[in-house]
């Protein structure tokens, strides 16, 4: 998004700088055209952008640009065009061409040019033949790619010039690439359409690909073998990616359910305890992030960036002390009555749940992903989004941090203590019960700050929980109880077995599968991978 | 919020107190509300239940229903489908409503279609659905696959170009029938194997990674691809937030969907999804005075200017009065005199235009296209130049394309099978 804000911004200082050196009578002639983008449906807004691209003049740009981002609108008045921004419940109104504020109008005076995605894929390629001369280099990177997926064999002639002005070696990449593919879409001659499939071969990406098997179906002779050659050494090197690409996808769900299921390791593993709402901790914590972002946009727009760091305490105390107050109030009564305990948490999860729906809403809520958590980035032939790196790194970070309070604080030595041999733990002056409640809190705060990162990729509702519940008990009795380690095994080993199921099974099946693959493994090894060994585990 | 809160707590209130004293008055007309309140499906359906109260609310305003008011009977199903049954008995054999609004999932549905039958109540079915039914005491007042689906997949191939498909859906009866009737039209109209890729998800699928790849490599075939998702409501978020990240835009990949609508985009950040696509017969962008009024006196009702309305409730509001107009014309709410009389009621929607009641206890629709706007409206970009009827028995499906359904009188029959001439060809 800031992405395009900053482009747009440049558009304008280009047309700022160009426009007053235009003649009077070229302005009105291009306001005439500009205005008639008012008037009728889809079909004529397209001749007429058409028409304002003809002028060939970079000053249409800012009116293009605002068209396609749905900015554009006419007053109802004398049905005179202006890019308008909503400012609290009016809208600002600027002149298209001189960019000059013109005062403001209210919701129904005006109306908005429709726009759909055929006019935008219109409006996106001849953006692109005007902008290439920008000043900004991304800018005219953005234009090249626009000609590519445009295709347009109209823009080779300003490719051309603009590559004969290039200096910087990434846009000249960019718009060679855009010259090859408008190039193969032309009646050119066979050898430079053989030099165009021989850059796309080198470009070697799924939309080269994409471009290259059009061309081996509409091509004839040496142009056609080229083309069939480069796609079968690219398919190549695109199926060899693929690996890479679902060991990713696996190590990424893999820590989505190490998320869920690390707290639940804790209750779970270390405590005994069978846990059922510790969903709905994941759920509280995504509820905090919600509200943490909701009262950031309301009060201090600024700080959304850090809106995840400011929820992650709030969700860790506040799924931590609902976690002590239910240890507290129900399962401290049930300690050592599997069944009992779990029917009680069932019933806490519901009680939960429908907290949750009363006070929010039973709807969807929104949590927005901050700037460095959107989009994503190429490593060769791999797609990584930005958020799930992000939490992949979260997750290990967080079970970083789980091992070393239990491993070097002293409350993670009067946990271990008290659940290898709480008699003797007690005996040696260790508060068991409040040890018991202070991990049980621990690992529904653990839960909680999951739910910070879940809420970035799944839905915030009521439901959120449920989803991960099954998957946790999943990956903690895989992993064996009452070790961490194992669960950190059990998580990455399901993801990755889940993520190259998938593409054979198919995801329905592919759960079936992971389901039926660890019942098999808990009848060999019914402790899990990890089991615990000595005397602790009969106690 | 706090408003909500007391109208939940109201509506609970209401709900039992009614229970209690259904037997005393007998002075008011009862309708039943069948929605679920809590559980999975409480997301989409609370907001049905209030759309209803506030219906009757209005009707009562106005002076009720054959100089009687009307009451509403809420109960709560929770998501589960056996327990719709039993609800829907309790409401018919306990409270004695006269008709029933309510039900989004086909299973449930499917679970309450015998109590109905047996008991000879009228249900009000309000969501877009698979077809392949029409039950003499059911009126189907969503969409039927040809009332959303097939003009959907229409505006893709003449106004998009789109020759390469893939058919996305959650793994359930609905999307399971939508996509049979999907790609038996795309094959009828030329569309190769190889150009369809048929996609099943779970229920509540989080992780997207693998199926969005999966559809970029599909699209770079050198062939326009467009995605039909009939993935369902709560999966969509993520789904979204992956296509978003991942860079697909609509100009390139567009993804029609048949159950995303405004509540479902209230999660989402939609800035990175201007342009994808969905298909209803209603959009809160609408621009009528019917619907200016609607949207207000909802506003009004629920407390909070920024609820949405969305399709199912058009299709309540719609049933609704349809329902009230039927009995007027009968004098009476007996459902054999309100079956008879409903059937040619034609009552006004909100997108202008009016929807009549047919024989086959489906209802006439516009259809509407919209993109997705920054804002979490959609924009009608596209709308059938007329009403379309809805079509219980798809055209395109062995065993279904000979049937027809028509609850008039000689015929009376859900499921006519004009080859053999007899009632009761095959389905239900």
């Amino acid at each position: 998004m800031s992405n395009l804000k900053s482009v747009f911004v440049l558009l304008c200082l280009v047309a700022g700088l160009v426009s007053p050196a235009l003649a009077q009578s070229d302005t009105a002639s291009l306001r005439s055209l500009v205005d008639a983008l008012a008037k009728g449906k889809y079909a004529e807004t397209e001749q007429q952008i058409g028409a304002l691209v003809a002028t060939g003049d970079p000053a249409v740009a800012p009116a293009l640009q605002a068209l396609g981002a749905g900015d554009l609108y006419f007053r109802k008045s004398d049905a005179q065009v202006f890019i308008a921004k909503k400012n609290g419940k009016r809208f600002t109104l600027t002149d298209p061409l001189t960019l000059e504020a013109e005062g403001d109008a209210g919701k129904r005076e005006i109306k908005k040019i429709k726009v759909n995605n055929k006019l935008r894929r219109v409006i996106r390629a001849a953006l692109g033949s005007l902008t290439l001369m920008a000043s900004d280099p991304n800018v005219r990177v953005a234009a090249a790619g626009a000609i590519f997926k445009a295709q347009d064999p109209a823009g080779i002639d300003a490719l051309e010039t603009a590559l004969a002005a290039e200096t910087d070696d990434n846009v000249r990449l960019a718009m060679e690439q855009a010259h090859a593919a408008a190039v193969l879409n032309s009646d050119l001659d066979e050898a430079q359409k053989l030099a165009a499939v021989e850059t796309l071969s080198e470009m070697g990406n799924r939309e080269a690909l994409s471009l290259l098997i059009g061309v081996r179906s509409n091509s004839e002779g040496a142009v056609r073998d080229a083309a069939t050659h480069a796609v079968e050494k690219i398919e190549k090197s695109i199926a060899a990616w693929n690996t890479a690409q679902n060991i990713w996808y696996g190590v990424s769900l893999g820590s989505v359910l190490l998320l869920a299921a690390i707290g639940l390791a804790i209750t779970f593993g270390v405590m005994g305890v069978i846990n059922m709402a510790h969903g709905e901790m994941v759920m509280i914590g995504a509820y905090t992030t919600f509200v943490v972002q909701e009262i950031i946009r309301t009060s201090a727009p600024g700080l959304f960036d850090y809106s995840l760091f400011i929820a992650l305490p709030l969700a860790f105390l506040t799924a931590g002390l609902i976690g002590i107050a239910i240890e507290r109030g129900v399962i401290r009564w049930l300690y050592g009555r599997p069944l009992e305990t779990l029917l009680a948490t069932w019933g806490i999860s519901l009680i939960l749940q429908q907290a949750v729906r009363s006070v929010f809403g039973p709807t969807n809520r929104e949590v927005g992903n901050p700037d460095w958590m959107s989009g994503a980035f190429e490593l060769g032939q791999m797609t990584i989004t930005y958020n799930r790196m992000w939490i992949v790194v979260f997750a290990l970070l967080v079970f970083a941090g789980l091992m070393l309070v239990l491993k070097k604080t002293p409350f993670g030595l009067y946990t271990r203590a008290v659940t290898q041999n709480r008699r003797m733990a007690a005996s040696m002056g260790i508060r068991t019960p409040w040890i018991d409640a202070l991990t049980f809190g621990l690992g529904s705060g653990i839960a909680g700050i999951a739910g910070v990162a879940l809420s970035q990729i799944d839905n915030v509702s009521p439901n959120l929980g449920q989803g991960y519940i099954i998957d946790s008990f999943m990956v903690v009795v895989f992993g064996g109880v009452g070790n961490l380690w194992g669960t950190l095994v059990g998580a990455m080993t399901l993801g990755v077995v889940n993520k190259f199921l998938e593409p054979y099974a198919g995801a329905v099946l592919g759960k079936i599968f992971v389901l039926v693959f660890i019942i098999l493994f808990i009848q060999k090894r019914p402790r899990g991978l990890f089991a615990l060994k000595g005397r602790a585990v009969e106690a | 919020m706090k408003n909500t809160l007391t109208k939940l707590a109201l509506a609970g209130l209401m709900a039992s107190t009614m229970i209690g004293s259904a037997a005393a008055q007998e002075d008011t007309i009862k309708v039943g509300i069948l929605h679920s309140l809590s559980g999975t499906m409480a997301i989409s359906e609370t907001t049905l239940k209030d759309a209803m109260l506030m219906l009757i609310e209005e009707q009562n305003k106005k002076g009720g229903l054959l100089g009687k008011k009307l009451e509403a009977v809420v109960v709560d199903p929770a998501s589960d489908w056996p327990l719709f049954a039993e609800k829907a008995r309790e409401l018919i054999e306990v409270n004695g409503v006269d008709a029933v609004f309510g039900c989004w999932t086909s299973v449930s549905r499917k679970s309450v279609l015998p109590v109905f039958e047996e008991l000879n109540s009228l249900l009000f079915y309000p969501v877009q659905y698979e077809g392949e039914e029409s039950q003499r005491n059911v009126f189907y007042t969503g969409a039927a696959p040809n009332q959303q689906a097939i003009p959907a997949v229409d505006y893709l191939m003449n106004e998009e170009g789109v020759e390469r498909w893939v058919l996305a859906g959650t793994d359930y009866v609905y999307p399971r029938t939508t996509n049979k009737v999907l790609e038996a039209y795309l094959k009828s109209k030329g569309v190769a194997e190889e150009d369809i890729m048929i996609n099943y998800t779970p229920f509540g699928h989080s992780d997207w990674q693998t199926i969005v790849s999966d559809i970029k490599t599909f699209g770079s075939a050198g062939k326009k691809t467009a995605v039909v998702s009939t993935i369902n409501g709560d999966a969509n978020v993520p789904f979204y937030k992956e296509l978003a990240n991942a860079g697909i835009k609509a100009e390139d990949i567009p993804v029609v969907a048949f159950s995303v609508g405004e509540e479902e985009l209230a999660g989402l950040d939609t800035g990175p999804l201007v342009g994808h696509l969905a298909a209803w017969n209603y959009f809160q962008s609408a621009d009528t005075d019917a619907n200016a009024e609607f949207i207000d006196a909802w506003h009004a009702f629920i407390g909070d200017e920024e609820r949405v309305t969305n399709d199912p409730m058009e299709a309540h509001f719609i049933g609704f009065n349809m329902w009230v107009e039927a009995v007027e014309k009968a004098g009476t709410t007996d459902p054999d005199a309100v079956i008879d009389s409903i059937v040619g009621v034609s009552v006004p929607n909100l997108t202008g235009g009016y929807s009549a009641m047919m024989p086959n206890h489906h209802i006439t629709k516009p259809v509407l296209i919209g993109e997705i706007q920054d804002d979490g409206q959609f924009e009608t970009v596209w709308e059938t130049s007329g009403l379309v009827v809805g079509d219980a028995w798809s055209d395109y499906l062995e065993g279904s394309k000979d049937l027809i359904s028509d609850w008039r009188a000689p015929m009376s029959c859900g499921n006519f099978n004009t080859v053999t001439g007899k009632c009761g060809g095959s389905g239900s």
